[in-house]
């Protein structure tokens, strides 16, 4: 373990952001401010949070629908992303992409995809692209248990292993693909198992221990860096949450236990953390409590902003369509209507 | 002025392109060995890093050549109607709709070469005319260079937009030869041709025929049969279907008051079907008939030749479609 002590608290900072984060989108969805799905990373900080203090800024990572996670363990600012969340001119994407597409280029973040795997052929291709340009970067995807049985993930794998593509596949197992359990849905015991069959590395680890994930994160990274391929790590985690504001039929549902779900919460991710904080940089209930703190005002400073930030204009309805807009592109075609 | 064909023309464009800018390469199946004809020579100029045979794998590497464009590079991918289907995933819930749903923050600069055969007895898994499709889901760039002059042209301009352009090569038209200027004997030194400009192939003043990528043939030879009659056709080519120059056409039918799309592609819903809603909704003023739209029949393609031939549009359902509006 070589994180120092400011490193493990940055990572107690994000982890507590996303957390915080995902408890104010959940107040805003219930008090009815916010219209569309959302689909809480609660439970699951670790995964993310231990993957990205494994990249450089430069590193490229994309994700799925449940979304918020992952731009903010990557440094994605909370202001703009919880404008996003509400649909305001101010989001990451001027309130056109919503909670399911939270995006920032300018910090390696290529998106998020609410169709489940179909991000990981893109993460592949910025892989590519960083080896055919010798551009230096990684690229990181984030993707489910669920999404693991989708072709993309495997013709991905395939293309990766076979051209010794710079890329960490980074499958957050939360046990569930909505209410269809893992282990009725996958046909080895791991998805890591399936590693061997494209020739690459595959490592399972502990999805609630930040540090597990960081130091797999850091190895995989390091032989992309190397040119030596891509890695499979398939981190085990735990969605604490439903898995969906607003799809009150699936809450009710019985697909999971209520022991189960008592007995995963008792390993949160955010109380490992802090106890491996005290544990190896000596840090003290104060300073995690500061931290905590910390976050808890720059979340509401958060809330705040997107709330003031105006909604997009109609006018800007048309806007973002063409990077290289000509005569006749279908815009002008329909104002002319 | 030098005499080129289609795929010359697309091989030439290919060339040029990867020349003068290291970040276009190729990708797609089997191109080394060029097994399409316009991807001939490319390996032994440009090396495997930019002359790259995938798998078989249509989602994984439609995908991944959007993932290199958002990263800098300018793939082309060459691929077939038919197996557009099988990565359609990437196709829609990515190529059309990243830059928006991302607030213009995604540029993707990737050229789809694809080859659209049809009328050659390959059934119903390798003759699709499919274009229209991608009309119905906003975001690409739809292009159907008719000649060769146009193939090398657009394929230009294509690589060089930084949207995802869909390149049609329509199986009737890549078997036509036409005039291709050497770059010497060009004012830029560089054959380009703009996207949202519609060709007038033939001037006429009787009745205004559009033509959709292999219709423009059918149109021009209707226009020959018709002509002993003194009847007058004016054949337009949109040359890119989005872009659509509409206003070409609608100042044409101004002048000739009827209206007549040729479509390779099924009718329902077709690129005819848009032209003629349009011209329906914008110019019904000027017109003297009903439009009639010549379109491929609503039924799958059969394989028998004594069956495929019945359903795609001919000179001589253009010729009938013409003395309807006529009449």
């Amino acid at each position: 373990m070589a994180l120092d002590k400011q490193q493990l608290e940055e990572m107690y900072r994000r982890m507590c952001r996303i957390r915080y984060f995902e408890e104010a989108v959940i107040e805003i969805h219930s008090s009815g401010e916010l219209i569309g799905p959302a689909h809480p990373y609660i439970g699951e900080e670790a995964v993310a949070v231990g993957a990205c203090t494994a990249l450089e800024d430069s590193d490229r990572i994309a994700g799925n629908h449940r979304s918020h996670g992952h731009p903010i363990a990557k440094g994605g600012d909370v202001k703009r992303a919880m404008a996003e969340i509400l649909g305001k001119s101010d989001g990451f994407c001027k309130g056109k992409g919503g909670s399911m597409h939270l995006a920032d280029f300018s910090i390696g973040i290529l998106g998020e995809s609410g169709i489940v795997a179909s991000s990981v052929p893109i993460a592949t291709g910025a892989a590519l692209a960083s080896k055919l340009g010798k551009k230096g970067f990684v690229s990181l995807v984030f993707f489910g248990d669920g999404a693991s049985n989708q072709g993309a993930c495997h013709e991905s794998m395939n293309m990766a292993a076979l051209w010794d593509l710079p890329i960490i596949f980074m499958c957050e197992n939360n046990g569930y693909a909505i209410t269809t359990s893992y282990r009725n849905s996958v046909s080895v015991e791991h998805v890591s198992d399936r590693a061997s069959a494209y020739g690459m590395p595959g490592i399972l680890v502990d999805g609630q221990d930040a540090i597990a994930v960081w130091e797999a994160t850091t190895e995989a990274v390091r032989r992309a860096r190397a040119g030596e391929g891509p890695t499979l790590i398939e981190a085990m985690t735990y969605r604490f949450e439903d898995h969906s504001l607003g799809l009150d039929r699936i809450r009710k549902s019985a697909y999971r236990s209520q022991e189960e779900v008592d007995e995963a919460m008792k390993r949160d991710p955010l109380k490992i953390h802090r106890a491996a904080m005290m544990t190896h940089a000596f840090s003290t209930e104060l300073e995690c409590d500061e931290i905590e703190n910390t976050v808890r005002a720059e979340i509401a400073e958060a809330v705040e902003f997107a709330r003031n930030s105006p909604f997009p204009e109609p006018g800007a309805l048309f806007d973002d369509m063409w990077a290289t807009p000509v005569k006749n592109t279908p815009v002008s075609q329909s104002t002319r209507r | 002025m030098p005499v080129k064909t289609y795929i010359q023309a697309i091989a030439e464009a290919t060339i040029e392109e990867m020349e003068r800018d290291e970040s276009v390469f190729t990708m797609g199946e089997d191109l080394r060995q060029s097994v399409y004809g316009a991807t001939a020579g490319l390996l032994e100029r440009f090396g495997e890093d930019r002359v790259i045979d995938t798998p078989l794998s249509e989602n994984g590497f439609f995908g991944a050549a959007l993932g290199a464009s958002l990263c800098g590079m300018r793939p082309i991918v060459e691929t077939v109607t038919s197996f557009l289907w099988v990565g359609m995933d990437q196709l829609i819930s990515q190529a059309s709709k990243m830059r928006y749903m991302f607030g213009g923050q995604a540029e993707l600069p990737v050229t789809f070469r694809i080859r659209m055969f049809y009328a050659r007895g390959a059934a119903a898994h390798h003759s699709d005319r499919n274009y229209p499709i991608f009309m119905n889901t906003p975001g690409q760039k739809i292009i159907c260079p008719t000649n060769a002059y146009d193939a090398k042209g657009l394929m230009k301009t294509a690589v060089r937009d930084n949207d995802v352009c869909l390149l049609f090569e329509d199986g009737i038209a890549i078997s036509s030869r036409t005039e291709v200027p050497d770059n010497k004997d060009l004012p830029g030194g560089e054959l380009l041709v703009p996207f949202g400009v519609a060709n007038t192939v033939r001037a006429g003043s009787d009745v205004t025929v559009v033509g959709i990528a292999g219709g423009v043939q059918h149109a021009l030879d209707a226009a020959k049969l018709l002509e002993p009659e003194g009847i007058s056709l004016e054949v337009i080519d949109p040359r890119t279907l989005v872009p659509l120059d509409m206003e070409t056409i609608l100042k044409s039918v101004e002048r000739t008051g009827r209206l007549v799309v040729v479509d390779p592609a099924h009718k329902m819903c077709s690129a005819a079907s848009e032209i003629a809603a349009t011209v329906a909704q914008d110019g019904f003023w000027s017109l003297q008939a009903p439009i009639q739209v010549v379109a491929s029949e609503q039924v799958n393609v059969p394989y028998s030749p004594a069956l495929e031939p019945l359903i795609y549009p001919t000179p001589e359902k253009v010729v009938a479609a013409v003395r309807a509006v006529l009449n």
